[in-house]
């Protein structure tokens, strides 16, 4: 089984940079790495592939300036190869360019399945894995906290507020999965090491068949009107008890619905 | 061969983040207990550690000795015990690999590459530590056999190791190295883990004491092979070189931790209206304390490219294991001083790296050893006109 994981390369949370205030976009020329939502997509790909007994592991990225730090954290952990989407034309795309990108790289080769985290830690739109199936004409199946995979046929367990959903889905399709559903592996020595060999296919958008036009400024259908700093954290409630205490908390904990 | 820069900080950054999330929030929960921390053992083996430093030639990665030092140091940072499980072996591996025939190499090296088959390092006896040349372990000969009767003390990951360098008398009345291939385990043909030493830090793995009662050796285990009979003490105290660099490596990263440990909790706790880091007392700990940290550091890490670079580093390496122990045992003081009482408990980790520091000014040569040594180096280097 052939798995196809789409990972973002995104600049590190920890250093997170700044806005962009001509263009309302994140700065994206500091060093990037993989996404952490995406290392859980590579790490069930990987089981799944093992699972199959056969079968590989490839990635696929549209990251500015051909940047590949993230990709080869995945190739790391096991992914064999990896499609990375560069073209100055990109700079401005919106989710949907995106997507269009994302889906004629995952064209190329067939795939019986693609991942994708359900929404990027920078951009978090969540809107990118269900574009990326309908214009691959693909079932798309969100917040799969885990996913089985027989012949054909996928069985994912879709988280939900109060529990999850068990979905069955013919394969190909695009699965978003949901961060904590397994447990990213640290890559081996032997992995990094080899990582630097493995195969990375770069491609701009002629390679892809794709009109400039469609996508990036020129293309966005979406528009960024306004960005505001967020709102710094208030003051907490502090309960005294006064005996009843223990059903103040749980109704805050309730409101929050997180029992 | 020097391990290229920017794979190096990488692999150095992957064992970074593991420490970081999952050794640090953890340790706590088994390390006074004295469990064996298998979940990290196993990780360890998954990331190819053991087999690091074995040349690619056998199935190793072929690292340097400063990209070891710094993984030694980010392991020690996160629990100085996770570097003994790796250090006994890469002393192992070290004189295989400088002293091994061709065909000891071909048999061992390639089985010590995923952790699986481990070595431990036993020249240590109840009589002998400082003083290596008074071992009474005896090796003699019958046959194609050497037979080996004694008592060996402080056999760091003795039971569990598959393969015990062991330093014995010969009849020679000089010093053999013996590849001594067991089952992991308490007995194995006429090998008894005789003792399990209770300690004051450095928990979690075991040091034992081991008695030998007619174990038969074949002579082909021999380290160095015919040649190698009476030159046990010069393998093991060149490769002890090496481990030298690598106890200094595991004070710079328990340091670094108290030193950490230290700096947040000044700037968190307050006393008289202010943090007290703003006391000026405070400050000067904090101070020292970098300094010392940074020393250390800087000769750790000039000994171990020393070495890289084909030097001799025996005084550089004694210096620095001399230094970083001592600075590092001062350090988790200090840090003890600066969280109070606080420190004193379990509730924070200073009280282990107080614990775990004096090993490294003990083990592998005290302070007074390696101050002899580079007293003798000095006299080499600076003769009498
Ligand atoms: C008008 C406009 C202009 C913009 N201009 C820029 C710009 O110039 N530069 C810029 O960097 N951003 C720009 N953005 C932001 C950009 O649109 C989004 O970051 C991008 O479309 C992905 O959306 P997301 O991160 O919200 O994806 P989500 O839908 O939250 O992502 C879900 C999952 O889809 C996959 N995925 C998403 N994006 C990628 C990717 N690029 N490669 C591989 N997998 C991916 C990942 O698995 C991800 O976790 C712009 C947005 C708008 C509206
Ligand atoms: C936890 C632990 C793990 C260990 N693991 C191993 C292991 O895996 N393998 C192994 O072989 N050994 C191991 N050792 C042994 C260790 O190397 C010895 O304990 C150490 O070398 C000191 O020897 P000793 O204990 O016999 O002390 P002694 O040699 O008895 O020394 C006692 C004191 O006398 C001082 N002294 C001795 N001789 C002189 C001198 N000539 N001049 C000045 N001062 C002197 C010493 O510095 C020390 O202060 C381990 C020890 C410990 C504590």
């Amino acid at each position: 089984m052939d798995v196809v994981v789409c990972v973002k390369q995104i600049p590190d949370p920890a250093d997170p940079g700044e806005l962009n205030p001509d263009t309302k976009t994140l700065k994206r020329d500091t060093k990037l790495i993989l996404d952490e939502s995406d290392s859980y997509g590579v790490e069930m790909a990987l089981q799944l592939v093992d699972a199959a007994g056969s079968g590989e592991v490839r990635l696929v990225s549209m990251t500015p300036g051909g940047e590949t730090g993230g990709l080869r954290t995945a190739l790391a952990m096991g992914a064999e190869s990896a499609i990375l989407v560069s073209d100055e034309a990109l700079a401005g795309s919106d989710a949907l360019s995106t997507a269009k990108v994302l889906a004629a790289a995952i064209k190329r080769s067939n795939p019986d399945l693609i991942l994708t985290a359900t929404e990027s830690s920078d951009g978090y739109t969540g809107t990118v894995p269900e574009q990326i199936a309908e214009l691959l004409d693909l079932p798309s199946v969100t917040f799969g906290k885990e996913v089985a995979v027989d012949g054909e046929l996928a069985t994912v367990k879709r988280q939900t507020e109060s529990g999850y959903d068990v979905v069955e889905c013919p394969l190909p399709a695009v699965i978003s999965v949901t961060a904590g559903v397994v447990e990213p592996r640290y890559p081996s020595f032997k992995g990094i090491m080899a990582a630097k060999n493995k195969p990375v296919e770069e491609l701009d958008l002629s390679a892809l068949g794709i009109d400039p036009q469609t996508v990036g400024w020129a293309g966005a259908r979406q528009e960024i009107t306004e960005i505001a700093d967020s709102p710094a954290r208030e003051a907490g409630e502090v309960v005294v008890d006064e005996g009843e205490a223990h059903e103040r908390i749980m109704a805050f904990l309730d409101d929050l619905k997180v029992l | 061969m020097a391990t290229d820069q920017a794979l190096a900080d990488e692999l150095v950054s992957t064992i970074k983040d593991w420490v970081d999330r999952d050794v640090i929030p953890n340790v706590a929960e088994f390390e006074l207990n004295d469990e064996f921390p298998q979940e990290m053992f196993e990780q360890m083996c998954d990331f190819g550690l053991f087999g690091s430093t074995i040349d690619e030639k056998y199935g190793g990665l072929g690292i340097d000795i400063t990209t070891y030092a710094r993984i030694v140091e980010e392991l020690s940072r996160g629990f100085m015990s996770l570097a003994g499980i790796l250090n006994t072996h890469k002393i192992g591996v070290t004189m295989i690999d400088r002293y091994g025939t061709e065909e000891q190499k071909e048999k061992f090296l390639p089985r010590m590459c995923d952790g699986s088959f481990r070595a431990a390092f036993s020249l240590s006896e109840p009589d002998a530590g400082s003083d290596t040349g008074s071992l009474r372990c005896k090796a003699e000969k019958d046959g194609d056999e050497w037979v080996i009767n004694g008592t060996k003390m402080w056999v760091t990951n003795g039971t569990r190791a598959s393969l015990v360098m062991l330093l014995a008398r010969t009849p020679d009345d000089r010093i053999t190295c013996f590849l001594v291939e067991k089952e992991p385990g308490e007995n194995f043909e006429g090998i008894t883990v005789s003792k399990k030493i209770d300690k004051l830090g450095y928990r979690g793995l075991e040091t034992v004491e081991m008695s030998y009662v007619d174990h038969r050796v074949p002579s082909e285990n021999v380290l160095g092979g015919e040649d190698g009979i009476g030159n046990g003490r010069r393998y093991a105290l060149s490769a002890l070189e090496l481990g030298r660099i690598n106890i200094a490596a595991r004070a710079v990263g328990v340091a670094q931790a108290a030193f950490d440990s230290a700096m947040k909790y000044a700037q968190q706790r307050e006393t008289f209206g202010r943090p007290i880091f703003e006391h000026q007392a405070v400050q000067f700990m904090l101070a020292e304390m970098a300094t010392k940290l940074q020393a250390s550091r800087l000769m750790t890490f000039d000994a171990a490219r020393r070495a890289d670079a084909g030097e001799r580093v025996d005084m550089e390496a004694g210096m620095a294991k001399f230094f970083a122990s001592e600075a590092a045992f001062e350090i988790a003081m200090s840090s003890m001083r600066i969280h109070g009482g606080n420190g004193y408990t379990t509730e924070f980790p200073v009280e282990r790296y107080l614990r775990d520091t004096p090993l490294m000014i003990i083990g592998e040569g005290t302070s007074e050893i390696q101050k002899m040594v580079i007293a003798r180096k000095l006299l080499e280097r600076y003769p009498a006109e």
